[in-house]
This record gives structure tokens, C-alpha cells and sequence, in this order.
């Protein structure tokens, strides 16, 4: 049986950069023991010989010419942000490298 | 206390990885069709692809596949028959979709190298750097830090964000570990990334700017003890942006690392940052905590597959590799090895070698390129090859000289009318009213007037001291406004002053 | 007028009978009156689509030659783009963003003249099979208020049911188009995947997603069908060949001698008794009209549901990844000093409800390294092994059929604590998508202990989808033929309709 201890989950919300409260991670983490068990049926049959497919068609080399097409208007690509200034978007102080 | 360079090889070995992105120079970009033009308006460049608005998808850029393949045959990779796109999951907000579009286990370009010539205390040796992977991959947007008092991440309030530069088609170029380089370490580092700008140059795929940022250089460096086959731990300094920071930075890993590990201490496995006015590094994001990228296959997209026609027909159209080529030139040309190198260190052996196509004399063209367009570029503190002129200019120039129609003099005055933008060497011409003077009879009577004017420095010249005769020839020069051939002035001069034996 | 198949409506507005805008207008009354006890609407552009009702008309006066269904109106998934038309996939994280751009379906929409009404509600994300998984709360089965009304697409079919548009655009990731109509008693179509642009289409799980056509007969969503399907140099997983002929096949309803496939697996336990009897009963129906009925064997269908549940939170891990409050969509805790990655977490919080979250959570784990060829690993190796029974399938029936899902449309609130039994809802539909294949459901009636709408559906080979239309229609006419109308003139009335 696989199971995700409320710390596993609080490590999984981080990387998935969504804050969880101690009760959510809680519920979160008893719910994955049942979903894992049903989910890792997949091993059953995912022997070595098997291959894997990552997408239902098997296109290949589908490219695009290097010619360049109109932008949005700088007023449209802006239209959503919930802050900008300087027609550039805005956004909190960045934590982390440079 | 401070390590010797010579004390840190004596006793150590480094261990060298490099890794190149180089931003290719398509006219859109990697996986949408907004313009990469440098230097645009903010968010000017951007569309739904590229900002990660919600339903967009990627498309992928067939001459960025090309110019990635070509990158690969030029560094005797082999191409893969199957390669594909992976998504790597990380959040940061100068990436709109925070997945980078990448490649993972799957890359298209593998196992090359490349080899590069250092002058080492025996003299020439050539080292062979090995070329792990060559892959795909997009750039980011640009974040502009508010606030703060140095404009940096660090201290800023909020910041602003760019996206013109978010999917701009780069490759990563990545060495395997590089040992057996002993002391010369830095040099081999800087004539690798060196070699690859002339590759990346020869080849047409991108504009190779360090120090704009269309190549970049990540130089990870580790020790061992001589004797150990222990690797190090490795640092990764990045963003190095030119050639004499390479090896700044690698040597100055080296004696930071040797510093640590005499003291005892541990070397972090961390990201550090090149610092271009101390030559030293400063630490950045550790990496003992290794990021989860949850590599997988990008599903927007599908494989690329490139046929063994396609590959051949790019392995085609490769030029000649640079070193190679370089080589021929000199032969060809019977060039010194210093003058060979001062062509190179200032980047004009390009112009050189088309002023030569053109016609021109290899030293005439060379001449000109390396003397007076070399001075007015230092002058002006503009780049040689945005001066405006060019290699077609000066080979005309020197054609004009060749055919008498110029001197050397009046020649220089073209090059600076051309710079200057009064049009092509003929327009600079006719607008300047320049021309030789070569009717004798008109500088006879200069003559005359000049020894007229001057009988005292006449007779000197008379009684056989022919250095005064510069004096006259200056005055004549002076008043035909340098349009007269100096040799033909003093050669009449002379023999008019009785001295024309000489 | 309402109540006319879009068929019916596009004829009588190319004979003048009526007008694109009258045609509009009362589905727009229709919408007042009923979507307050139906909600299948999130959004209704009512001047946008009279101007376009009106730009039709004044085509057809002038003359110009029109497409088939100009001035038939439709109801569009809130999960694709349409310039400057709120857009919020059922979230919070997108409530009030307004996308600058068309996505190419809306963009073949208004090219082929389809009034489109306005968004419909959905699973949030299309992460669900109920809608009650909406932000904006659940859509009602027009059938019976108090049960839901499938989903994703729950808001599609429902307006479907509800005569609120004759036509609606829906997606399918694993049954989210299909389901919703077997529990509606409409008709739903999830075409071969890149038969339809996905541009524009908000993506759960790229490699599953497919947009397709909702209408209340097989005719009308082989017409809406051919209207948005084709190839787009945007969309890189778009097929480049032509649309299969598909309104042709809806109309001859032609099954002499095709070979009709039972899918052994897809047929047992676990599926209610009145869902079975309708299935048989159209297999006899088919059986009649001339088609040989066949049983094939499916044996790695009972490990798609589980291969499902990784790859779809997998990939949507990643493409939901965009939602951060930087560029777009709902920002929260952007107070003095707080961090960028402070509000991303803060806003994903706030934006995301319960499913999405444990969804994303999920394929974060499958992806992460050391779990990866455990579970996201194995799991495209099962999808291998569902296409490869597929092929096999294939090779001994010309289509393949099934009940669309197990049971009816169960109470609303019922199943929402319970995931696993939420997800059982899909188990017939999901395969369709592991493989990309095409897949329809159609009505075959209401079950006999509760008397809601049963599906049926029908599976064809990568671009044959053709040939589940030739079915569908022929199962079709059959149907009516024993019932004397349509399964939905049965449908109780609404409170607010006439
Ligand atoms: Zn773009």
C-alpha cells in the first residue's frame, strides 16, 4: 500500500506552489492512500517489453515556417494583468537567484 | 591567506564543464511567430503563445531545428534519428508558462567535439573538448527590478516584466567533464567558447554576442587531488559574458575552491555569479536541495525525426571550419603569425578576407582594416563592422590607389567621408572635389613659387642637402591641398633643384 | 421554434421563414426564462450575439451564398476562448479575464456564420464528471432539477436538453462531452483526436483533450461537426488530411453489413440493469437494420481508469501551471513586502477548488523524480496496451459499441466526497481518449427504474469517424421509429418555460 504522510503532500503543494492549510493537507494525504492504491494498478501490466505512449498519434516533424506574424498590441497583451506600469507587468518582489 | 595559481596546480586538478546557450538568430521565435528583433518596446513582441495566455500552444520554428542541426554536424555530433520536446516544471515569473519547453533524455544532437589550439610552455598543443548533448530550448522574458538601491533582485519592492525575449529559440551546447587540462584550465575554457563563437559565427545561426547575451557561458568547475580520481564538487558559475571572463572566472573557481578545501572546508554544490568587476564569484542558489524539474514529454508537440536526406543536405551546406579555414587564409596570403592574430583579436578577418574577394591586395586590404579603420573605430568607440563602410568600399579604395587616381593620403580622406555617410568612395570623391594632381606642368609652377618663396632652403637643397627639400615639398603639398602625389613632387623638385640623381 | 432540431431551424432560416435574429432572440427568452433552475449558462453575450444574428441576415438578403448552419445559434464550453467573451473554465483563477484572442473553433464558429450565445458552465477545468465542480455552482439536469447534469461539459449538454441553444461546443478529456449527453439525452461526439484544433481550448491534459460537437440529433452534430473540425497549423497535434465525411454518413444511416463490435468489458457488473436493457435493446435494433453484431475483447480497458488518473493529473500539473497571478486571472496577497512566490501560492490557494487541487497535487507526485516510471511511466505503457487492444478490436468490428456510462444521472451532492466512485463515471468513455479514437453517445432511451436518459455509445478507428455516425443515425431513426418522437419531447417541463 502507498501512502503520502501530511509532510508529502505539504512538500508536493510546495513544488506545485500551492499554500494548504494543516486540515486540507491532512484530508489531502488520507484520500491519496486510496487514490494510490487504485492508481498503481498500472503496474500490473506495465512490464519492461511495453512500450510507452506519450500521445495517441504518430505525427512527426510537424514544423513551422520562420516567418513572423503580427504581435498582440502591447494594450492586448497587457488587457489581463492585474498590475503594470511602464507597459510592462508588474508584479511582487522576486525572492531567489538573479 | 591568499593561494598562489601555481600553489593550487601543483597540488590540484581541475575538473572543467561548459556549458553554452546560444540564442539563434531566426526572425521568430522558437515555438510562436512573434519577431525576435533586439531591443524592441516592451511586451511589443508578444501573443498568446509566448505569454502562456490560457489555450495557446507551441509551433515549432523549422529553422531553428535546422540551424540546431547544423550546429551539431559543425561539432561532429551525431544527430539523433528521434528526438522530442520535454517540458521542465519550474516556477519563476520571467517564464509565462513556468514549464520551460526543453529537451530531456531525448536530445538531438550527441557526442561531438571540439578541438581547440592553446599556446602552452612546450609550445602549440591542441586539446579535445567533448561535446555531451547539443539541445532545443526557449528563452525567458526580462525582469526589470524596482525599488532596491541597485537596481538588483535583492532589496527591489516589486518588479516589471518584459516578455519580448520569452521564446526566443536558444540551444544549450553541453561538454562532458573536461579533465587532463591541468594549469591551462582557463585557457582551454576561453578557446573552447572562442571556437564555438567562430563556429556558431561561420555557420550563420546567431549573431554570438556576448555581450549582449546571445551567447552565454556557464563554467562549472570542480578539484581533485593530483593522483585522485575522486571527483570534486562542482560550482556553477554563470552567465559569464566574454571570452576573458572565462577564464577569469574558471581560474578564479580554481584558487577559491583550493582556498576551501586546504582550509578543510567543503566545497557547495551552488549556482554563483560572475562578478565582471572583481573577477570574482558570488554565491547564488544552492543546488544540495536538487530541484524536482518533473521532466516529461512536451504532448503539445510532436517528435522530430529528421531523415538522413535532410541531415545530408544540411551537412552540405556546412562552411569550412573556422580554424580550417583560417589556416588556408594565412598560407594563402602569407601572413606573419602575429598579424594573423591581430586580425582575429580584432575581428576583421571576415572584412579582410571579402575586401580580398573583391580584389583587393591581402596587404592593402588588411592595411586598411587593421590601420586607419581600426584607429577611427577606437576613436569613435564604435565597432569596426558598424562604421559603415565596407569591405566593397575599401576594395574599391584600393583599386582607386592602385590605378594612381589616389594617394595614400587622399585615400584616407575617402575612408572618413565614407564613414562620415557622404556616400560610396565615389560619391565621397566627387562631393569632396578630391583628386590627384599629376599634370607636371601645374606642379612646376608650385615648384617654382616654392623656391621663391623659400630661396634659402632652395639653396640647401641646391648645395646637396636634400633633407631640407621636405620643407618645399610641405609648402607645394600644402598649397595643391594634398592632391598631388608626394613622390612625383619630390622627384620634380629635385631634379629641378639639380639633385635628381637621387 | 425552439424545440426544432438545428437542422430544422438552419432550412427555415434558408427559406425566410424566419430570421436569424428571431431565431436568436427566442433562445436568448429561453435562456432568461429557465437558466436560473437549469444554470447551464455562466455567461450571456446577448448583444454579441444579436449583431451576429444580424450580420447573417443581412448576408442572406444580399445574397451571398451561406454556410449550412448560418444563423443557427450555440452554446460555447466556457473552457474556449472567444475575443474579449469572459472566459473562466469554471475557476476563480479566471474569473473576469477577457482573452484577447479567438481560439480556432470560435474562429471556425464565425466563419461558418454559428450565432454563438454565450459560455456555458462546466466542471472547473474540466476536472469532473458532475459540474458540480464549477466555482460559479452546479448546472442542473434539465431531466430532473435535483440530479446533475454530467460533466465536464454539464452546461452544454443541459442547454442542449433545456432548449436553450439547439447546438454546443464541448470538450472531451475523458468523457466530457459523451457523458454529459447520456445523462442528458442529447447527442455528444468526441472526434478523433486532431480532428479538432485544440488552439484556444484551455488545456487539462493535452494529450487527451478534444473538442467536439453537442447537438439533440446525429445529423445536427455531424453538421456542427464538420463546421469546426479540420487541420490548423496552430495546433502542432492537428492531423493534416480531410475531415471525414461525416454529415454524408449521418444522413444515409446506411449499417448493411458493418460489423458492430460489443466490448465484453464494457458490459457487466457495475452497470445498472436499465442501462443494460436499453444497450441490448439497440443492439437488437442494429441487428435489425442489417448489422452483424460481434463480441470483442478488451482486456487491459480495467486498467484505463487508473492510467487515466496519472496521465490527465500529470499533464495537468504542468499546463495549470500558467495560473499564477503574474500575467493575468485572479491575484491575492499582493500586500507590501509580500513575494512573488508568496502570492502565486496564496492566489493558487484561493483560485483553485478541491478537485483541481488534489488533481494538480496528483500528477505533481506521478511526475516527481524516483515515482516517475512507476507511475506516469507505466501508465503510458497501459495506454500503449489500450491502443493495441483497440487495433486488435478494430481488426474484427468496424465500429465498437457500449453503454455510455454505468448508470444514470445520479443526486446532486451525492458522489461529491467520494473520488473514486466520482471517477468510476468515465470507465467506458476514458479508453476512447488513452487510444484517440473517435467516440459518440447518443440517447436509447430512459431506464425503466428511474426513468432518465440512457446512452449509448459508439467507438470508431482514428479518423473513421464516419462510420459511428453512419451507425449512430441508423440506431437513430430506429429509435424514433419506436418511439414516434424524440427521447426529449418526454422531458418534463420547466418551471420558467412554457
Ligand atoms: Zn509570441
Amino acid at each position: 500500500m502507498t501512502s503520502l504522510s501530511r509532510d508529502d503532500v505539504a512538500k508536493l503543494a510546495g513544488l506545485a506552489r500551492i499554500e494548504m492549510s494543516d486540515e486540507e493537507l491532512v484530508a489531502l494525504s488520507n484520500e491519496f492512500t486510496v487514490i494510490l492504491d487504485a492508481v498503481a494498478r498500472v503496474q500490473e501490466v506495465a512490464s519492461a517489453d511495453v512500450e510507452a505512449t506519450s500521445h495517441p498519434l504518430p505525427l512527426r516533424n510537424v514544423f513551422r515556417p520562420d516567418v513572423v506574424a503580427p504581435s498582440l498590441t502591447p494594450a492586448e497583451a497587457l488587457s489581463g494583468a492585474p498590475a503594470q506600469e511602464e507597459q510592462r507587468f508588474r508584479v511582487p518582489q522576486i525572492l531567489g537567484e538573479e | 591567506m591568499t593561494l598562489t595559481y601555481d600553489d593550487v596546480v601543483a597540488k590540484y586538478e581541475p575538473v572543467l564543464g561548459l556549458e553554452v546557450h546560444v540564442e539563434l538568430n531566426t526572425h521568430s521565435k522558437m515555438f510562436c511567430s512573434c519577431s525576435t528583433i533586439f531591443g524592441a518596446e516592451p511586451n511589443t513582441q508578444t501573443c498568446p503563445v509566448c505569454l502562456a495566455l490560457p489555450g495557446a500552444l507551441p509551433t515549432v520554428n523549422e529553422k531553428a531545428i535546422e540551424s540546431t542541426i547544423k550546429i551539431g554536424l559543425a561539432l561532429n555530433c551525431s544527430i539523433a534519428p528521434f528526438s522530442r520536446f520535454a517540458r521542465k516544471n519550474y516556477f519563476y515569473p520571467d517564464m509565462p508558462k513556468n514549464f520551460q519547453i526543453s529537451q530531456y533524455d531525448e536530445p538531438i544532437c550527441v557526442n561531438g567535439y571540439v578541438d581547440v589550439e592553446i599556446e602552452t610552455d612546450e609550445g602549440p598543443q591542441t586539446f579535445r573538448i567533448e561535446v555531451e548533448r547539443v539541445h532545443m530550448e526557449e528563452d525567458t522574458g526580462k525582469s526589470l527590478h524596482v525599488g532596491g538601491a541597485t537596481g538588483r533582485i535583492h532589496g527591489a519592492e516589486y518588479s516589471l516584466l518584459d516578455y519580448n525575449r520569452a521564446g526566443i529559440p536558444l540551444v544549450e551546447i553541453v561538454t562532458k567533464i573536461v579533465p587532463g587540462t591541468g594549469k591551462y584550465a582557463p585557457e582551454v575554457a576561453r578557446a573552447y567558447v572562442a571556437e564555438l563563437r567562430d563556429i556558431l559565427r561561420s555557420l550563420g545561426v546567431s549573431d554570438v554576442k556576448m555581450e549582449q547575451g546571445s551567447l552565454r557561458c556557464d563554467a562549472n568547475v570542480s578539484l581533485r587531488l593530483i593522483g585522485s580520481d575522486v571527483l570534486g564538487t562542482r560550482s556553477e558559475t554563470k552567465n559569464v559574458n566574454s571570452l576573458r571572463s572565462v577564464e577569469r572566472a574558471v581560474r578564479g573557481e580554481m584558487i577559491r575552491h583550493a582556498e576551501l578545501l586546504n582550509n578543510g572546508e567543503r566545497v557547495v554544490q551552488e549556482t554563483r555569479h560572475f562578478q565582471e568587476d572583481t573577477g570574482l564569484t558570488r554565491s547564488g542558489r544552492s543546488k544540495e536541495q536538487a530541484e524536482d524539474y518533473r521532466y516529461f514529454p512536451e504532448p503539445d508537440l510532436v517528435p522530430v525525426a529528421p531523415d538522413a536526406a535532410w541531415i545530408e543536405t544540411l551537412r552540405a551546406s556546412l562552411p569550412e571550419r573556422p580554424s580550417i579555414h583560417r589556416k588556408r587564409l594565412q598560407e594563402q596570403w602569407s601572413v606573419p603569425d602575429k598579424e594573423m592574430s591581430a586580425m582575429i583579436n580584432a575581428d576583421v578577418l571576415d572584412v579582410v578576407e571579402a575586401t580580398v574577394a573583391l580584389g583587393a591586395d591581402p596587404a592593402k586590404a588588411r592595411g586598411w582594416w587593421l590601420g586607419e579603420i581600426s584607429r577611427i573605430s577606437n576613436e569613435k568607440d564604435v565597432a569596426i563592422k558598424e562604421l559603415g563602410i565596407s569591405a566593397a568600399d575599401v576594395a574599391e579604395i584600393v583599386a582607386l590607389v592602385n590605378a594612381g587616381e589616389l594617394t595614400d593620403k587622399l585615400a584616407r580622406q575617402v575612408v572618413e567621408g565614407v564613414i562620415a555617410g557622404e556616400g560610396k568612395p565615389a560619391e565621397v570623391i566627387a562631393a569632396r572635389g578630391i583628386k590627384v594632381v599629376n599634370d607636371d606642368s601645374e606642379l612646376m609652377a608650385a615648384i617654382e613659387r616654392a623656391c621663391a618663396a623659400q630661396p634659402e632652403t632652395a639653396q640647401k637643397v641646391r648645395d646637396g642637402h636634400v633633407p631640407a627639400a621636405g620643407a618645399l615639398i610641405g609648402a607645394i603639398m600644402k598649397e595643391t591641398k594634398g592632391q598631388a602625389d608626394a613622390a612625383r613632387v619630390r622627384e620634380l623638385l629635385l631634379g629641378h633643384l639639380g639633385q635628381g640623381s637621387n | 421554434m425552439i424545440r426544432n432540431s438545428a437542422s430544422e431551424m438552419a432550412s427555415k432560416l434558408a427559406s425566410g421563414e424566419i430570421t436569424s435574429v428571431e431565431l436568436t432572440q427566442a433562445h436568448l427568452d429561453r435562456i432568461q426564462a429557465v437558466d436560473t433552475d437549469v444554470h447551464a449558462f455562466l455567461y450571456v453575450d446577448t448583444e454579441g450575439a444579436l449583431t451576429q444574428a444580424a450580420a447573417v441576415d443581412a448576408k442572406r438578403k444580399s445574397g451571398e451564398k451561406l454556410s449550412p448552419l448560418a444563423g443557427v445559434p450555440l452554446a460555447l464550453k466556457d473552457v474556449m476562448t472567444q475575443k474579449g467573451i469572459p472566459t473562466t473554465c469554471g475557476s476563480k483563477i479566471l474569473e473576469g479575464w477577457r482573452p484577447p484572442y479567438d481560439s480556432t473553433v470560435v474562429t471556425n464558429l464565425k466563419k461558418n456564420d454559428i450565432v454563438i450565445l454565450g459560455k456555458t458552465n462546466m466542471d472547473e477545468f474540466a476536472m469532473g464528471s458532475s459540474t458540480e465542480n464549477s466555482a460559479y455552482g452546479p448546472t442542473h439536469n434539465p431531466w430532473d432539477l435535483t440530479r446533475i447534469p454530467g460533466g465536464s461539459g454539464g452546461g452544454s449538454a443541459a442547454s442542449l436538453a433545456a432548449f436553450e441553444a439547439p447546438l454546443a461546443i464541448g470538450t472531451d478529456t475523458g468523457g466530457s462531452i459523451r457523458q454529459p449527453a447520456a445523462v442528458t439525452g442529447t447527442v455528444g461526439v468526441k472526434p478523433t483526436y486532431g480532428g479538432v484544433s485544440r488552439f484556444g481550448l484551455v488545456a487539462f491534459s493535452s494529450s487527451l483533450d478534444q473538442a467536439g460537437p453537442c447537438a439533440r440529433t446525429v445529423l445536427d452534430a455531424a453538421l456542427l461537426h464538420e463546421a469546426i473540425a479540420g487541420h490548423d497549423p496552430k495546433d502542432s497535434t492537428s492531423i493534416n488530411a480531410p475531415v471525414p465525411a461525416v454529415v454524408a454518413a449521418a444522413k444515409s444511416g446506411d449499417v448493411k453489413g458493418m460489423k458492430i463490435g460489443v466490448v465484453k468489458e464494457l458490459n457487466g457488473d457495475g452497470y445498472q440493469p436499465g442501462v443494460r436493457k436499453r444497450f441490448e435493446e439497440s443492439l437488437e435494433l442494429l441487428a435489425a437494420a442489417g448489422a452483424e453484431i460481434v463480441e470483442v475483447s478488451a482486456p487491459n480497458f480495467e486498467y484505463a481508469l487508473a492510467a487515466y488518473y496519472l496521465i490527465a493529473p500529470s499533464e495537468c500539473s504542468s499546463n495549470l501551471a500558467r495560473f499564477d497571478a503574474m500575467r493575468y486571472g485572479l491575484r491575492v496577497g499582493d500586500s507590501d513586502g509580500a513575494s512573488a512566490e508568496s502570492v502565486m501560492n496564496l492566489t493558487r490557494e484561493v483560485g483553485f477548488g478541491r478537485e483541481v487541487k488534489r488533481r494538480i497535487i496528483l500528477g505533481t507526485y506521478a511526475l516527481s523524480s524516483g515515482y516517475y516510471d512507476a507511475y506516469y511511466g507505466s501508465a503510458q505503457k497501459v495506454r500503449t496496451l489500450i491502443t493495441q487492444d483497440f487495433n486488435k478490436a478494430f481488426e474484427i468490428a468496424d465500429v465498437l459499441v457500449s453503454p455510455t456510462c454505468p448508470t444514470t444521472a445520479f443526486k446532486i451532492g451525492e458522489k461529491a466526497n467520494d473520488p473514486l466512485a466520482m471517477y468510476l463515471n468515465d470507465i467506458a468513455t476514458i479508453p476512447v481518449n488513452m487510444a484517440g479514437i473517435g467516440g459518440m453517445s447518443l440517447p436509447s432511451g430512459v431506464a425503466d427504474e428511474d426513468g432518465l436518459p440512457v446512452g449509448f455509445q459508439i467507438m470508431s478507428p482514428v479518423m473513421k469517424d464516419e462510420r459511428m455516425y453512419s451507425v449512430g443515425a441508423s440506431l437513430e431513426a430506429a429509435l424514433l421509429s419506436k418511439w414516434g418522437a424524440p427521447l426529449l419531447s418526454k422531458i418534463p417541463a420547466l418551471a420558467g418555460g412554457q
